[in-house]
């Protein structure tokens, strides 16, 4: 449906984008005992480590291998060995996630090898998992270093299923970078419910959800365990929600044989039947009378809703999956997406509502949504929010100046039922009080305009 | 091409820094900075330390070349405030490619400094280099120098790669930029014997505003700030300020010992926080200015203004005296703020159970010692895992820190204050002395610190608590 376009600049302004290497640093955050390691210069860690702490608003456990100009030009090996000795001395983690940045990619480290030798020169510390994907800066987004750090972790830590150990409640779930640990949090409680194991890779509801641990730990702590990840070949269905998640899908089946089903958005009414209707032929249960009600409430919501909602212009900056998803959901509701923005391709771009998808920046979008009613974006957006002088709805990570941002839940009926009553509400708290001129287009008479003007 | 190595030496090798001179030749040419450990490193790089002390010139383009990582994952994240031009806040890079790192990445960052002069047209184009365009040989020097040419207007090259060391390093470098290619080059409508530059203050949550009216109030001119709230037409003219003060220990000790050097304008060292150092600040500024001819009367009304502003001050501070007595600070912060923030709170009544002295100079450690006495407890790093310990322990009542350590302290259900750069309150001047004791006083005595260690009704120890309240 939609053009998809590449902007034509050659200076970003405003980025939408973030980079790839702490896109895939997340998803090792989603790991239990987790270490995400960026090989580059230190900055590259510490601007990403900021931007996670301001968003979730937790300790955020990432390090350096702190690249010199001269280690750079003479090659990272030596500081790729000492990160992981220096990681595993300090932080005893489990596994170490190790992603590569601009700086050592430019140079053409080969990381792999660095492992190699630093494996047989340290066999100390071969129960800790190394798993290395390449990232820099200068390709892709941060959608993108997610599901390859997700598809790496597959090739490097699921084994092969040893016959007959299927387990017959285990699903593996692999969400998109898009979910917030809220929604993992959803979608666990929905599967439970159905009588199902689900095992979420990665699992940022275990690690950044928010919670008070007993004992420090430097590394993560909750998230998906590597026990876990080793045994994923023996579930019995995968599903991947988000169109991000299919390569790491397609490896998962292609290593153990578990076939997935891929839900290219969880918001909405209809995908959500869809997730019902898989889950209840997956489980052999019937859905469960808590969903019935809830899918009552959420039509109830779009009932209640669809007045505000009818004829809005939106204007939407969001990573290919999460535009795609809310783009749906509101258009859905009757609006218009008159402006998308987005950071990177994917094969779902041609497939939103909208005449045009441009990969771009907030600057365009800005400038797309200069008749918009709403602004849907990441925190980044709330300076063109406020010169646009239109509600903004705030949405994506970054998200920096409000609080709750992981426990934001928009997946499901009621994740629905909520951006929707969210939503209505800008609408509702936006709109604009008649005067005796709104409506006025001809001119009155001349003795009328005296009257009118103040009996002057 | 240009080589910033050189550069960095120069930088590192400064004569006004008492700690270098204590220094075998061998060891300064090692530099300032500690070697950064692989896997145990924390802080920002050297292009962030030079987009801080850059970026709060407010009227100015700071466009970034190099891939999205060094401004997409890190722009509008800074607390520094305008009183007017909002253009610091909007984000410009590069944003490179593989196409560019292939064929160079010149024409790409020459066309960005068009566009940006085309749509937003500023005064001044602040272009930052970074790691990947120093690589591949990028001379962003020899571009700007042509877009300066071709557009009419002053284009500065940054040239502070994030590889080259730390945030400290990067401050300098920003500074030696504004040294080579914007301070001197224009001159002032007029001048004033009252005339003053304050170098290293970024106006965070606009604690600029917290000291200006005390200036205005003395008919002091600050011709420039570096770089809080400043236009660029103010820097370039700062060269004929009277005399200088130099905030924030040794971040930008070269720009002011250089202006020293080239414009002969005196500069002391000084702190706008606590009470007491807002004094000595306010009179040191007045000495140097009747040293450089202003009339001598501009003491006694120094004098007379800072009786009746401590006084103020004081007066404000005395009903939290009770309430803060023997209440235990532990402060977690680089450089100068360590020792002047300890007289400060120290003069309301709290007691340091501890300072981190990692940034600070031996000058600063000599200082915190005198403040603090002999038993002053001072440590280089305090790993999380022992912060944890040492709050959950109760060994300190609050932590003052920065972001990074936020969460060890509210996980340990901690009262933590944010001092440092992200920090959304001011702190300067009696004014913001007040608020800060106001802040930590809030932070004490919140009633959910109650609440949250209270142990869950499943754990030992909860059916006591059930009790009581029930009781109560």
């Amino acid at each position: 449906m939609a053009k998809v376009l590449t902007a034509k600049k050659a200076c970003t302004v405003n980025p939408l984008k973030m980079s790839q290497p702490i896109g895939g640093a997340l998803a090792f955050l989603g790991i239990q005992g987790s270490m995400p390691l960026l090989h580059g210069s230190q900055g590259c860690t510490s601007f990403g480590l900021v931007l996670f702490v301001r968003h979730f608003r937790e300790a955020i456990p990432m390090q350096t291998t702190a690249m010199s100009e001269v280690a750079t030009v003479l090659g990272g090996m030596e500081n790729v060995e000492k990160a992981v000795v220096n990681i595993a001395n300090r932080a005893r983690p489990e596994i170490i996630g190790i992603c590569s940045t601009g700086v050592t990619e430019t140079k053409g480290d080969d990381v792999e090898g660095f492992l190699k030798l630093i494996r047989a020169r340290h066999p100390e510390l071969n129960h800790i998992a190394l798993v290395y994907v390449s990232t820099p800066d200068f390709q892709g987004a941060f959608q993108d270093g997610w599901a390859k750090a997700v598809d790496r972790m597959v090739e490097a830590l699921v084994e092969p299923p040893s016959v007959g150990a299927q387990r017959t409640r285990r699903i593996n779930v692999l969400p998109g970078c898009h979910l917030t640990p809220g929604d993992l949090e959803e979608l666990r409680d929905i599967m439970e419910n159905f009588g199902l194991e689900p095992l979420f890779l990665p699992d940022l509801s275990g690690s950044l959800d928010g919670h008070i641990p007993e004992e420090f730990t430097p590394t993560t702590l909750g998230g998906t365990s590597l026990a876990g990840i080793r045994g994923m070949g023996s579930a019995l269905g995968t599903i991947a929600i988000g169109e991000q998640m299919r390569g790491a899908a397609i490896s998962l089946e292609n290593r153990t044989g578990v076939p997935y089903a891929l839900f290219d958005r969880l918001t909405g009414l209809a995908p959500n039947d869809e997730l019902m209707a898989h889950l209840s032929r997956v489980s052999g249960m019937p859905v469960p009378s808590k969903y019935r009600r809830q899918r009552s409430q959420l039509v109830d919501a779009m009932l209640d809703g669809h007045f505000y909602f009818g004829g809005k212009k939106i204007a939407i900056g969001a990573e290919p999956d999460l535009l795609w998803s809310v783009a749906s959901c509101l258009t859905e509701m009757g609006s218009h997406v008159t402006a998308a923005v987005t950071t990177t391709a994917s094969p779902v771009l041609e497939r939103v509502p909208a005449a045009e998808v441009l990969i771009g920046d907030l600057e365009d979008l800005e400038s797309r949504a200069a008749d918009a009613d709403l602004l849907v974006t990441n925190s980044h957006g709330r300076q063109a929010a406020e010169r646009l002088d239109i509600p903004f709805y705030r949405l994506g990570l970054p998200t920096f100046d409000r609080l709750g941002a992981a426990h934001l839940v928009t997946v499901g009926y009621r994740g629905t039922r909520n951006l929707i009553f969210d939503i209505g509400n800008l609408f509702l708290g936006d709109t604009h009080e008649p005067s005796p001129d709104t409506w006025r287009h001809v001119e009155p008479a001349p003795d009328q305009l005296v009257q009118l003007s103040g009996g002057v | 091409m240009s080589n910033p190595s050189n550069k960095i030496q120069s930088v590192f090798n400064e004569p006004g820094c008492n700690r270098n001179h204590g220094k075998a030749e061998k060891e300064r040419k090692k530099g300032c900075t500690k070697q950064l450990q692989p896997g145990a490193a924390a802080g920002g790089c050297a292009f962030d330390g030079a987009k801080i002390a850059l970026q709060p010139i407010t009227d100015v383009a700071h466009l970034v070349h190099g891939p999205i990582a060094c401004e997409g994952n890190s722009w509008d994240g800074r607390g520094s405030k305008s009183s007017g031009p909002l253009l610091y806040r909007t984000g410009f890079t590069t944003d490179i490619d593989e196409r560019d790192i292939v064929f160079g990445g010149e024409k790409h960052l020459y066309q960005a400094i068009k566009e940006i002069v085309e749509k937003y047209n500023p005064p001044a184009v602040f272009v930052y280099q970074t790691c990947v365009p120093a690589m591949i040989g990028d001379d962003i020097e020899v571009v700007c120098r042509a877009a300066a040419r071709k557009f009419g207007k002053p284009v500065i090259p940054v040239n502070s790669p994030g590889f080259v060391g730390s945030k400290n390093l990067g401050n300098k470098l920003a500074g030696e930029a504004l040294l080579d290619h914007v301070i001197g080059t224009e001159e002032p409508e007029y001048t004033t014997p009252y005339d003053i530059n304050i170098i290293g203050e970024y106006n965070l949550s606009g604690e600029l505003w917290q000291v200006k009216p005390l200036l205005d109030a003395l008919g002091i001119r600050i011709l420039a700030c570096l770089s809080g709230d400043a236009r660029y037409h103010e820097v370039a003219r700062s060269h004929r300020a009277r005399a200088a003060m130099m905030v924030c220990s040794k971040a930008m000790i070269n720009i002011a010992r250089k202006m020293e050097e080239r414009y002969a304008i005196p500069f002391f060292e000084g702190s706008f926080y606590g009470v007491s150092d807002m004094s000595e600040s306010l009179r040191g500024i007045a000495k140097l200015l009747v040293m450089r001819g202003a009339p001598e009367e501009l003491a006694g009304r120094t004098e007379a203004l800072i009786a009746r502003e401590e006084a103020r001050a004081w007066e404000r501070l005395e009903p939290y005296k009770p309430r803060l007595r023997g209440k235990r600070v532990l402060l977690y912060t680089g450089g100068v703020k360590s020792w002047s923030v300890v007289s400060a709170l120290q003069e309301v009544g709290l007691e340091i159970s501890g300072t981190s002295v990692k940034k600070s100079t031996q000058e600063d450690k000599q200082r915190i010692k005198e403040i603090m006495g002999d038993d002053a407890h001072m440590f280089d790093d305090l790993p999380p895992r022992e912060m944890y310990k040492l709050l959950k322990e109760a060994r300190a009542d609050i932590m003052l820190s920065g972001g990074r350590t936020q969460f060890v302290a509210l996980k340990a259900k901690m009262p933590w204050l944010d001092i440092n750069q992200e920090r959304h309150h001011a702190y300067a001047g009696y004014e913001g002395m007040v608020d800060l004791v106001h802040e930590i006083d809030q932070s004490l005595h919140n009633p959910i610190w109650e609440q949250v260690r209270r142990p869950a009704p499943w754990e030992a120890g909860a059916e006591d608590t059930a009790r009581m309240t029930q009781a109560a």
